[in-house]
């Protein structure tokens, strides 16, 4: 089995690569959502991404993949209280997917077979711990849309229906990607994306060669490309681990929470999930980066991918809400 | 030769290189209404080293992924599991891909990602630009061919015997493409305006097998000529030369081929060159005449590539909402909803099988039978025909347009689309076809023009159209008529206040016999008596507005919307 193009060996797009690690960093800041024409590199790069985290801890068979026993859901039969080491899930919740598949329903088999009441757990367990990718999130049936609104709010899933009545947990960081020329995305869901990247065609004639090369040498001399790539995956996910280190130690100086403020405040964000997102995407990068303390200019290299998409939606603004926020940002954070 | 012989042995060349290299290729995306002809190049299919698998639009989920075997589960009592296509390497035809919807092409795209063991048969009838296999998957499959036009008495045999595809296979990883190959499909992609970065990898690919067919060891020229011919030629979206140019109106100097020649020379080592003209002639020879006036014509389409968004190319209906499904008697006309049904069951078979003397076998009982619900809301079209004639164009023109961007920004969740149908001089023209993508829109509505007389009854005409099309994709339509209603060009284009009038009539009897609902408002300074009488002759609201602003013209809207 081909392993994916490997993550490093994507050429350019970068702010989609780094809001990408900055999420293995601090899953708390809430997904990706990646939106770009066709052909740019979007699903390859959340394929690559599976291999690139670095692996977690789990108890042995837990469909939630609990960290402790004790965190096992007591409706899930684990045989074995070991603990193994598996790779992160990164889990593809497919567009037509059912209600069963994504939240989990009764279980069929043992109800059939042994007259029991038992839960067959969803897509939604599975990606605990992990990442839920929706490819096309814009064209996802509205009534999923709601059930993911309400999980990733709260962290938890919880199942009242065919007289189950269960709840695991369900942190997961959410990747979605999609074109919007074929559709819009609600704003409520826009919102639960930490960050938005927008992603171009490379116009660059070197850049495009080099993908192809890259993508030529992929099919057509695996074992050499893959080493070569493997290495470089592995040196950022080196960094990721070590920026997870330095995150637990990070200074954050009042300055810096108040630049976040004004920030929000002179783009008018709803609510106040946009400084969080921007601090906390802030103090990833300065992990990310080796750096001890959040200054300014983290703030400001992160803050169109944190807030592009929480803005007011002016129908009548010709340019793209990044110009905007890079504008404000020039003007508050001169 | 002619057009018709060339395409076949295209369609023929393409067909022996995907039978090389199913999966490596994607696949092929066969335009072509059902015939001898069509059959024959689906006859040809059979020589792909994969299993054919036939897939229709309309395939569930479970026929694709797997799921539960209903009848075996029954007679076993354990749950038996179908594979799905998916599960198993295949070739999967898609019949009527053009009426395929982006959830079904998402999932047989994440299918052909894999890269290890599919491929891709698109069977394409549609009509016009219209109605094309969806975006995204005709982007992932490497070989396009049209063969609308071939006649049958043109088509020869030519399949190449299997020891040679044979060969070819086992050859096709030792042929490697060089750095010059890639550097120049990739520059020609940029230059005949294709931008998907999939599009030179599956040339590149393409001409990799064809070296491996046609023999050579390296990739050579005519390798080249084939995969600019069988995969460039048909995405192209502007030529790479002056001529046929149509996007900046100033003849530009050819700067492209230039630079692109100069940089052959530097780069090319000496043992290949291939001039550049040699691939665009490739690419002219395979385009029929008309296609490079169609291209021209094309020039804004592509750049918003309009047919792409499946927001508006969607051929039906959402699917319905499922609801809990109830308790029923199977009657013939609705579905059983099995799984609920084995569910309700399910708690019962201890008791039951205690019972009977039937065994372990399953025990369902006529209470058990659930049935399928689903709760369908049809998608509402806003039709906004204005009257963008005169002195007063432009100012009606700026506010339809505001609130047309001010509906669609609040769209989502009322599932609502729009278009825009504008009338003046002595015709309408459709500026916005249905669509839900703000984006598309701001780009679409950026420059309007205006002025000119008042062709009420062609503007009429546009909507009706609009919106008949509209319902047969399953929509309903709503038309607002903005116009001061001073009707002075009739429906032929000649200026005729009289004949006009009837004209408009006319329509307006045409719009209510359709049934299609309508509202009018009135946008002069003073409500028009005419206007008046159109709104009743359509039985339709009418409001009386004059001037309006882009806000209250969305709310006036929406408020008799929601009647």
């Amino acid at each position: 089995m081909k392993q994916p193009f490997p993550f490093s060996a994507i050429v350019g797009q970068d702010d989609m690569k780094l809001a990408m690690i900055l999420t293995a960093v601090d899953p708390s800041i809430g997904g990706v959502l990646v939106f770009g024409d066709r052909g740019t590199g979007k699903s390859t790069a959340v394929r690559a991404l599976a291999a690139l985290l670095p692996p977690i801890k789990a108890v042995e068979g837990c469909p939630t993949n609990s960290e402790k026993v004790a965190d096992c859901p007591e409706w899930a039969e684990i045989g074995s209280r070991k603990i193994v080491t598996k790779a992160t899930p990164v889990i593809d919740l497919p567009l037509g997917a059912t209600e069963d598949r994504v939240v989990g329903a009764l279980d069929i088999e043992k109800a059939l077979t042994r007259g029991e009441k038992a839960f067959a757990p969803g897509l939604l367990a599975r990606a605990n711990r992990g990442y839920l990718y929706i490819d096309e999130v814009n064209l996802l049936e509205d009534h999923i849309v709601d059930l993911l609104l309400d999980v990733a709010q709260s962290g938890e899933n919880v199942i009242e229906r065919e007289g189950l009545s269960i709840r695991h947990a369900a942190r997961f960081v959410l990747v979605g990607s999609g074109n919007p020329e074929e559709g819009e995305l609600r704003p409520q869901l826009l919102d639960r994306f930490g960050l938005s990247v927008d992603v171009t065609t490379p116009t660059d004639i070197d850049d495009r060669i080099e993908v192809i090369r890259r993508r030529d040498a992929y099919d057509s001399d695996y074992t050499t490309f893959m080493l070569r790539w493997q290495a470089e995956d592995a040196i950022i996910r080196d960094d990721i681990l070590k920026a997870r280190k330095l995150l637990k130690k990070m200074k954050t100086p009042d300055a810096t929470l108040r630049d976040c403020a004004e920030l929000c405040i002179a783009l008018g964000s709803d609510g106040l999930r946009g400084e969080l997102t921007l601090l906390k995407t802030a103090r990833a990068l300065a992990a990310y980066q080796g750096d001890k303390t959040v200054t300014r200019a983290h703030v400001k290299a992160i803050a169109p991918a944190s807030l592009r998409h929480r803005l007011r939606r002016d129908p009548l603004d010709e340019a793209g809400a990044g110009t905007r926020v890079t504008r404000i940002v020039e003007e508050v954070l001169a | 030769m002619s057009d018709s012989q060339d395409t076949w042995l295209r369609a023929a060349t393409a067909l022996n290189l995907l039978a090389v290299d199913p999966v490596g290729l994607g696949g092929l995306w066969l335009r072509a209404r059902s015939g001898p002809v069509r059959d024959r190049l689906i006859d040809g299919l059979q020589a792909l080293a994969l299993p054919l698998r036939k897939i229709h639009p309309t395939i569930t989920d479970e026929q694709l992924f797997g799921g539960v075997d209903v009848s075996a589960t029954l007679a076993a009592g354990t749950v038996v599991e179908t594979k799905g296509i998916i599960g198993q390497p295949s070739a999967l035809i898609l019949t009527m891909a053009e009426r395929a919807e982006a959830n079904l092409a998402g999932k047989l795209a994440l299918a052909l990602d894999d890269h290890t063991c599919h491929s891709l048969i698109l069977l394409d009838e549609g009509d016009g630009d219209e109605e094309q296999a969806p975006p995204a998957l005709r982007d992932r499959v490497a070989l396009h061919i049209d063969a609308t036009h071939i006649a049958w008495q043109d088509t020869t045999d030519v399949a190449l015997p299997k020891a040679d595809i044979d060969a070819a296979r086992a050859r096709l990883d030792t042929i490697q493409a060089s750095d010059t190959v890639l550097k120049y499909l990739t520059q020609f992609a940029q230059e005949l305006g294709i931008d998907s970065l999939r599009t030179p990898i599956l040339a590149v690919r393409t001409a990799r097998v064809h070296c491996a067919l046609f023999g050579g060891d390296e990739i050579d020229a005519d390798d080249l000529r084939a995969a600019v011919q069988l995969v460039y030629a048909p995405r192209a979206t502007r030529m790479p030369e002056p001529e046929p140019q149509p996007e900046d109106n100033t003849p530009p100097p050819p700067p492209d081929t230039n630079e692109g020649d100069q940089g052959d020379e530097s780069e090319t080592p000496n043992d290949f060159q291939i001039p550049e003209e040699v691939l665009l002639e490739a690419v002219k020879a395979t385009l029929p005449a008309d296609l490079l006036a169609h291209l021209a014509k094309q020039e804004t389409k592509s750049k918003t590539p309009a047919g792409a968004g499946s927001g508006d190319n969607k051929k039906c209906n959402r699917r319905g909402r499922p609801l809990p499904s109830r308790p029923g008697q199977i009657d013939g006309t609705s579905k059983v909803d099995l799984v609920a049904t084995l569910r309700a069951a399910a708690p019962w078979q201890p008791i039951r099988r205690k019972c009977s003397p039937r065994g372990t076998n399953l025990h369902i009982r006529a209470e058990d039978i659930r049935l399928k619900r689903f709760e369908e809301k049809s998608d509402r079209l806003l039709i906004f025909a204005v009257d963008a004639s005169g002195s007063a164009a432009f100012s009606r023109l700026n506010e339809a347009k505001g609130a047309i961007e001010l509906l669609l920004a609040e769209a989502y969740a009322r599932r609502d689309h729009v278009a825009l149908v504008a009338f003046r001089g002595d015709s309408a023209e459709i500026l916005l076809p249905p669509t839900r993508s703000l984006v598309q829109t701001k780009r679409r509505l950026a420059a309007l023009p205006g002025g000119g007389g008042t062709p009420l009854a062609a503007g009429l005409k546009s909507a009706l159209d609009l919106a008949l099309q509209a319902r047969k994709r399953g929509m309903t339509p709503t038309v607002a008529i903005l116009t001061d209603g001073r009707a002075n060009i009739a429906l032929d284009g000649t200026a005729n206040r009289a004949t006009a009038g009837e004209d408009a009539d006319r329509m307006a009897k045409s719009l209510r016999g359709h049934a299609v609902e309508c509202l009018v408002i009135d946008m002069s300074n003073r409500p028009q008596q005419a206007l008046k009488h159109l709104s009743e002759t359509l039985l339709a609201p009418y409001v009386p507005l004059p001037r309006a602003d882009a806000k209250r013209l969305s709310s006036a809207v929406s408020a008799v919307l929601s009647d």
